[in-house]
């Protein structure tokens, strides 16, 4: 009888069958032949005939190539208790049951691993939604791709006057001639964000307001929700108070959303307009980060600004440009033709009293048009602390990822057995993988769908932090399909990061190795616990990069926090009135603001008030460039102006002279104030009393130094002491119709602000204030500061929490796999100390190497917060040596009960066992 | 000439209808392979022959299909064997082949009588 098993064999050799499929399709194949052989011969054909011709038929290719068919759709051997689908990704929604009922069986496990990724995806996703919104999104008009701004290229110096819009770009003389002149535009507008009162009288309720040119709404291409949008028929010189255009959010707050809105009035800054319609909801103006409310036409400025219109003053800048590309033009084009048209147009708007410096440099400007697709956002800046975020909570992903990948290997070797039962039973080791990296995909996925959930809470909450009283935030964070592929990126990278290892661990077992090893640790035990170490050591590199960068911005905010800004912050409410509703003529109103100062300061538990002209940290103010005689010439100086009693109120000392007094008159000879800064810079720390400096640009204003008084900080806490003039208020020549005023109290600020209001409310109910507290507005500055420090401190617990965690793992699990070793050291009669001493070694030397790499991380990551930090390098060694030993007390904390463990084992329990 | 025919036959039915006759055959009982080739065989006179290079990958088409499923049966003193039963989607499939067959087979013998009538 053949051997028909042999033919066949050879016969689908090319194959490469698995071994399984291939013992039956041979035990099938060859039963048949033997059954045919039987009957050839029982039909008379002799034994050699009959063999040839099955071996015909066998071996003429048939078999191999329509074989060959099915196996290109081939199936995978069964695994034990496949029900035999085929195809890699079938029965995937198997594994993922399987992986589900493994995860419900150790819910703790599982509780940690999506905790800690759902904490890691929701902090990238959250500061990603905050970037997306600020500098990815388009912007929700008609073709933003057109869209170009229009700005002086090269604006560096020459720009002096009023700066009156936080987009103050070009001044009105300005924009008409560019709007006559330029060609690559097939329309452009003008706008510019202000705020406007909508009160009559008492506290101020400002609305955010857009002047725009006619074209704006046209240019942009949207359409009214109802009524209509302002057109150029809108926008005509001397138009007065016409009509205005609601944003869909303000229709909504302030009217509920009725249509009965169309038609009826608004006031704003005590002027009537009647709301003519309302924007789309998803148009939020083209400056991202800041809402608006109400839109007005451009002409309509005049009236808010009576006596100076903006409109006619060749000095004040306060117009930002947008405009659609004409087909065919690019920005550099358009660029192109704004530059020859520039000389012309500066040339013709030159301020007259600009002096020869200045008109050197304005003539030499330049318009250029860049990309506005995404609008413009003064939130996009060249060193964006999102960035550094994003980068410290993708470091606390990788830091969760390690940790999950040191739980999974941990998992992986408690279930050696089990893999190694199934590789016996003909799994494969793909399908084997493929089990263990559907556990990490269902991790990944609950893990991102719940940080994708706690970024909603988390960007919002970001946006409120970020967002101070004075200065409100408005980002659309809502989810889209970026942010959805950006977590499902996450999920996806996670996902192989904390899996790929520990499932590559699971196929690469030795099947007879594990099972004879009674379930304890085996030899490739050895190079997976490398790797578990490995991890270690990168958790605690991590650790100390995010531990660092939080004591960073914690010191750095600290620093600010504390810092001696000059001038005593507390008890200090700052009122500013506006009595120019009042129409008070210019003669009576020194009185008027004497009366008012008088009233306040007869407020119970006023200690002492005073007038200024611009508050300190506001971030407003005023320089002009003075010249002292015999020195040097032209010097930038910043100045204020202030009644006298203001250092008082401020605690500020006075070092030298005297304060301003009653004597400082408008028509006795100007007088002024310095600090020690100006006295360094002009007068090489002389005593400047009694000295003269010039205004530059008016050199008959001569002001003599009457007194010298100690640094404080003028614009922000950040800066240096910078050198400043004060004047005296009470010499200013024509007093406006607005002051404020520092009132320092013992009572609480809230009572005192009632206090405030009902007395200007008894001088006159049409007086228009606005009032906050001083240190509030100054901690508001630090709003950015705040942030870093509260999100890096965040991402430092979160690091420690986890970096806990690892070590504590990676420890205990050393514990379990030495303790016959440790029981027969002990029975040997190695003291406890000793063997407590031999486990923290290990994790002292992880340690070691960890923070090593660390510290080399965290220098050169240092460098990008460099810019960010306020008071200390980035390469601060006290911060660095902080946060070694900070994670060294962790380290030695988490291994130290494992340890303990470890030296209490009974060596005679130990060694029964064995 | 009958030899001609066979060929030709032969060759049309592996690509359409082969499918047809191993599903009828095993619509009732559980067949081995050899059973079903010996069946085919028998019962068509000689005019329809499998042998073993073209049969078994039909089968375990058919199989992974999922029309038939094939399950190792061991009887006292004989090698086991691998019996090939149909399954309800085999059924579904077999009496929508039968009927189509059985309507093209009238068509094709009303023309053809037609003609000669």
């Amino acid at each position: 009888m053949p051997d028909w098993s042999k033919e066949i064999r050879t016969a689908i050799a090319g194959l490469n069958l698995e071994p399984t499929r291939e013992e039956e399709v041979v035990e099938e194949l060859s039963q048949h032949l033997r059954d045919r052989y039987d009957e050839m011969l029982a039909g008379g054909a002799d034994a050699e005939q009959a063999y040839q011709t099955l071996r015909a038929e066998l071996q003429d290719g048939t078999l191999l190539k329509e074989l060959a068919r099915m196996v290109a759709r081939a199936r995978e051997p069964l695994a034990a208790g496949s029900n035999g689908q085929k195809g890699f990704l079938n029965g995937l929604g198997r594994d993922l049951r399987y992986a589900m009922r493994q995860l419900r069986q150790s819910p703790g496990f599982a509780m940690v691993a999506i905790l800690s990724l759902a904490l890691g995806v929701g902090a990238n996703t959250a500061i990603f939604q905050l970037l997306d919104a600020v500098r990815l999104r388009l912007l929700p008009v008609k073709a933003p791709e057109e869209l170009a701004a229009i700005k002086i290229t090269n604006a560096t110096g020459g720009r002096t006057g009023s700066f009156v819009s936080s987009y103050a770009d070009l001044t009105s003389g300005i924009w008409n001639l560019l709007r006559a002149q330029q060609q690559g535009f097939s329309s452009i507008a003008a706008w510019s964000p202000q705020q406007h009162n909508l009160g009559q009288g008492g506290e101020a309720r400002n609305a955010n307001t857009l002047l725009v040119s006619g074209d704006f709404f046209s240019t942009l291409g949207l359409s009214p929700v109802i009524g209509r949008l302002l057109s150029s028929s809108d926008d005509y010189r001397g138009c007065g108070a016409q009509g205005v255009v609601l944003s869909y959010s303000f229709w909504g707050k302030e009217y509920g959303g009725r249509d009965t809105v169309l038609g009826s009035k608004i006031t704003l800054d005590r002027q009537l307009f009647q709301v003519i319609g309302v924007t789309p909801p998803s148009f939020h103006g083209v400056d991202i980060g800041r809402d608006f409310d109400i839109a007005i036409p451009l002409c309509a400025e005049p009236v808010f600004n009576s006596k100076n219109p903006w409109s006619d003053d060749p000095q004040t800048w306060w117009l930002a440009v947008i405009g659609r590309l004409k087909p065919g033009w690019t920005p550099e084009r358009a660029s192109a033709q704004l530059a020859t048209i520039s000389p012309g147009i500066f040339a013709a708007t030159l301020p007259g009293k600009y002096d020869p410096i200045n008109k050197k440099d304005y003539l030499r400007f330049q318009l250029g048009a860049m990309k506005a697709d995404k609008g413009v956002s003064s939130l996009r800046g060249e060193h964006d602390p999102l960035y550094i975020l994003l980068g410290l909570s993708g470091l606390v992903l990788l830091l969760a990822c390690a940790n999950l990948a040191n739980l999974l290997l941990a998992r992986a070797s408690a279930r050696q057995r089990e893999m190694a039962l199934r590789l016996t039973l003909g799994a494969s080791r793909a399908r084997l993988m493929r089990q263990a990296l559907a556990e990490s995909l269902l991790l990944a996925v609950i893990g991102t769908a719940a940080g994708v959930g706690l970024a909603q809470l988390l960007s919002r909450a970001l946006i409120s932090m970020l967002a101070s009283g004075q200065n409100s935030i408005f980002l659309d964070v809502s989810i889209h399909w970026r942010i959805l592929g950006f977590a499902a990126g996450l999920a996806v990278l996670t996902c192989i990061l904390f899996g790929l290892t520990p499932a590559l661990q699971a196929s690469h077992v030795d099947p007879g190795a594990a099972m004879k090893a009674n379930g304890r640790g085996v030899t490739s035990g050895r190079e997976r616990f490398l790797l578990r170490r490995i991890l270690v050591v990168t958790q605690v590199a991590l650790s100390l990069v995010l531990l660092t960068g939080a004591l960073l911005f914690a010191r750095s905010f600290r620093n600010l926090l504390t810092l001696d800004a000059g001038f005593e912050q507390d008890h200090i409410l700052v009122a500013s009135f506006d009595y120019s509703p009042l129409q008070v003529p210019p003669a009576r109103r020194v009185a008027y603001k004497r009366e008012l100062t008088e009233r306040m300061r007869a407020i119970p538990g006023v200690q002492s008030v005073a007038g200024i002209f611009i508050v300190p940290i506001s971030h407003s103010g005023w320089d002009d460039n003075i010249d002292v005689p015999g020195g040097p010439q032209r010097q930038d100086t910043q100045f204020n102006s202030i009644s006298s009693g203001f250092f008082q109120t401020m605690r500020v000392p006075m070092l030298a002279g005297r304060d301003f007094n009653e004597s400082d008159k408008p028509d006795s000879p100007r007088v002024a104030i310095v600090n020690e800064a100006f006295a360094r810079k002009y007068f090489q720390g002389a005593n400047p009393v009694g000295k003269v400096v010039n205004n530059s640009e008016k050199p008959s204003d001569t002001y003599q130094i009457i007194g010298l008084v100690k640094d404080t900080k003028y614009h922000s806490l950040r800066e240096d002491f910078l050198p400043t003039l004060f004047v005296a208020t009470s010499q200013e020549k024509e007093p406006g119709e607005g002051l404020t005023l520092m009132i320092r109290s013992n009572e609480s600020m809230e009572s005192l602000a009632s206090s405030v209001k009902r007395v200007a409310q008894d001088m006159s109910p049409a007086m228009v204030l606005t009032l906050s507290v001083f240190k509030t507005q100054i901690r508001d500055d630090l709003t950015g500061e705040r942030l870093m420090a509260t999100l890096t401190g965040f991402f430092g617990v979160l690091a420690i929490v986890l970096a806990m965690v690892g070590i504590y793992g990676v420890i205990s699990y050393m514990v379990v796999r030495r303790r016959n070793e440790i029981g027969v050291r002990m029975a040997l009669g190695a003291a406890r100390g000793r063997i407590l001493f031999m486990v923290l070694r290990e994790s002292i030397v992880l340690l070691g190497i960890g923070a090593a790499i660390g510290t080399a991380l965290a220098l050169a990551g240092g460098t990008l917060a460099g810019s960010f930090l306020f008071g200390l390098k980035a390469h601060d060694p006290v911060t660095l040596g902080g946060s070694i030993l900070g994670l060294a007390v962790i380290v030695v904390l988490a291994s130290f009960m494992p340890a303990r463990k470890a030296a209490s084992v009974d060596p005679m329990v130990v060694l029964r066992e064995e | 000439m009958k030899h001609m025919a066979a060929q030709v036959f032969d060759r049309e039915l592996k690509k359409g209808s082969a499918e047809l006759l191993i599903l009828s055959l095993i619509e009732h009982r559980a067949r081995h392979g050899y059973e079903i080739s010996k069946l085919i065989e028998e019962r068509s006179g000689g005019v329809l022959k499998f042998n073993v290079a073209s049969f078994y990958p039909l089968l375990y088409r058919l199989e992974e299909r999922g029309l038939i499923a094939g399950r190792w049966v061991e009887k006292a003193g004989q090698r086991r064997r691998r019996y090939y039963r149909l399954t309800a989607q085999g059924k579904d499939v077999l009496k929508t082949h039968r009927a189509t067959w059985l309507d093209f087979v009238n068509a094709i013998h009303r023309i053809t009588e037609a003609e000669n009538a």
